[in-house]
């Protein structure tokens, strides 16, 4: 008898199997579409994990999932080795070619802001504002680290969200692209920046890092992870350290932190209503985001000689690369022989910096 | 006369759709090139004949390198 009670069969709940419907649901995106597989599949199958009677895989002190949460995301380990990796993979030569380019990806963070104050008005905390907001910048390590600083409960929900939105980037922005631009701006050539030297490119992170670190010091752990697995890239003298960066040990970590992401997605703290007005807020962000780009774009060609598509701007959110691709697509469909997708890289990792400093000022303030 | 067709971005060569002494008019695809996991069509600037093709698949190349000699 004892040994009945005990099964997880007859502990099973209502909710919980709602929950193994969403963990399934994004299994079935990951793998059927291929949307943001590398994280939504991990997510998927935490979701069901956590989801599980009585397996204790996140009791506190003893789960062993709770053991890597605890590790990676609440001592904050897992979002800046991700940044590690990605700025061994981030080439910023397309930045460096043009800096005007960095104010696309600092308007695109309006989004974040304004709707950190909607959100606020609408009865969540300045926390928890803070992180819903966070998710306009379209930035999924960005959004855990702040999540886990800010407000733990809503770590899962939050990332689903992010990371959804992320995979989303091709649906969501070219109605707003083109709602927000003629077709003669989105034929707009855009002239050739000046060659960007190895020395230049090899100056920048170390620069970029003691800067934005001087100015946002709580944006340190993610920034200097960035700067320095460029660093690794950009000498050319650690190649096995950068490959390193960007291969195996972002994939390690990509698997422990999307498992324990999903994990934390257990029924009581996911079914809420707030989740709905996480995942609808964050949406707003995400577009008010895509138009402030935009608008920041054609703001600046009102003083700019050399004019700038505005379809660049819309790649100021950070999904790397896939804004700055959606970008090239749209452009195309206006001129095919207008290659926008190099220039667009420019705005697309300025995002992610002004993503990570929004964040850093979010902690400054908040915590 | 010659006509250069130039690397419009930098990236990899995905697939080069032409041979020496094909005919090609003006915006035919002549060489996809594979950037950031995207395939962009690289179009012929003029009506020609295919005289010399400079790149073969997986070859790496840089913004403005030349393809292709067009004549």
């Amino acid at each position: 008898m004892v040994f009945f009670e005990n099964m997880g069969l007859f502990n099973l709940t209502w909710e919980m199997l709602v929950m193994w419907i969403v963990g399934f649901l994004l299994i079935y995106f990951a793998v059927a579409k291929n949307y943001e597989p590398l994280l939504l599949l991990p997510i998927g199958f935490g979701v069901l994990l956590a989801n599980l009677p009585m397996t204790g895989l996140m009791m506190v002190d003893e789960g062993l999932i709770w053991r890597v949460y605890q590790l990676g995301i609440k001592w904050e380990v897992f979002p800046p080795l991700i940044f590690l990796g990605l700025g061994a993979l981030t080439d910023f030569g397309p930045l460096l070619s043009q800096p005007k380019l960095i104010f696309l990806g600092a308007a695109a963070q309006v989004g974040v802001y304004i709707t950190f104050f909607t959100a606020f008005e609408i009865g969540f905390d300045m926390q928890e504002a803070a992180t819903i907001a966070i998710i306009g910048g379209a930035d999924g390590p960005t959004t855990i680290f702040l999540a886990a600083h800010l407000a733990p409960h809503m770590i899962g929900a939050c990332a689903v969200a992010a990371y959804s939105y992320m995979a989303l980037v091709p649906i969501i922005q070219p109605p707003i692209m083109k709602l927000l631009t003629s077709e003669t701006e989105r034929k707009i050539r855009m002239t050739k920046g000046r060659k960007v030297t190895a020395l230049e490119k090899v100056c920048f992170p170390v620069v970029a890092a003691l800067v934005i670190i001087l100015i946002v010091p709580a944006s340190a752990p993610l920034i200097s992870m960035f700067m320095l697995g460029n660093l690794f890239r950009e000498s050319k003298v650690v190649d096995r350290l950068s490959d390193t960066a960007q291969n195996s040990l972002m994939n390690i970590v990509t698997i422990f932190l999307g498992l324990s992401v999903g994990a934390t997605m257990s029924a009581d703290t996911f079914l809420k209503k707030d989740v709905i007005f996480i995942f609808c807020l964050g949406l707003f962000a995400f577009m008010i985001s895509t138009a402030s780009g935009i608008l920041m774009a054609k703001g600046m060609n009102l003083a700019l000689k050399n004019k700038i598509n505005p379809l660049i701007g819309a790649a100021g959110v950070s999904a790397v690369p896939m804004a700055a691709r959606v970008v090239q697509k749209v452009g195309a469909e206006a001129d095919k022989k207008n290659y926008l997708l190099m220039f667009a890289m420019g705005p697309n990792i300025a995002g992610v910096i002004g993503t990570v400093i929004a964040a850093g000022i979010f902690l400054t303030m908040l915590k | 006369m010659a006509t250069n067709v130039e690397a419009p971005l930098a990236g990899n060569i995905w697939e080069v759709l032409v041979k020496v002494g094909d005919s090609v008019e003006e915006d035919d695809e002549l060489v996809i090139i594979e950037a950031l996991k995207m395939e962009n069509p690289v179009y012929a600037p003029a009506d020609g004949t295919v005289k010399e093709i400079k790149v073969a698949k997986g070859d790496v190349v840089e913004e403005d390198d030349i393809l292709i000699i067009l004549e």
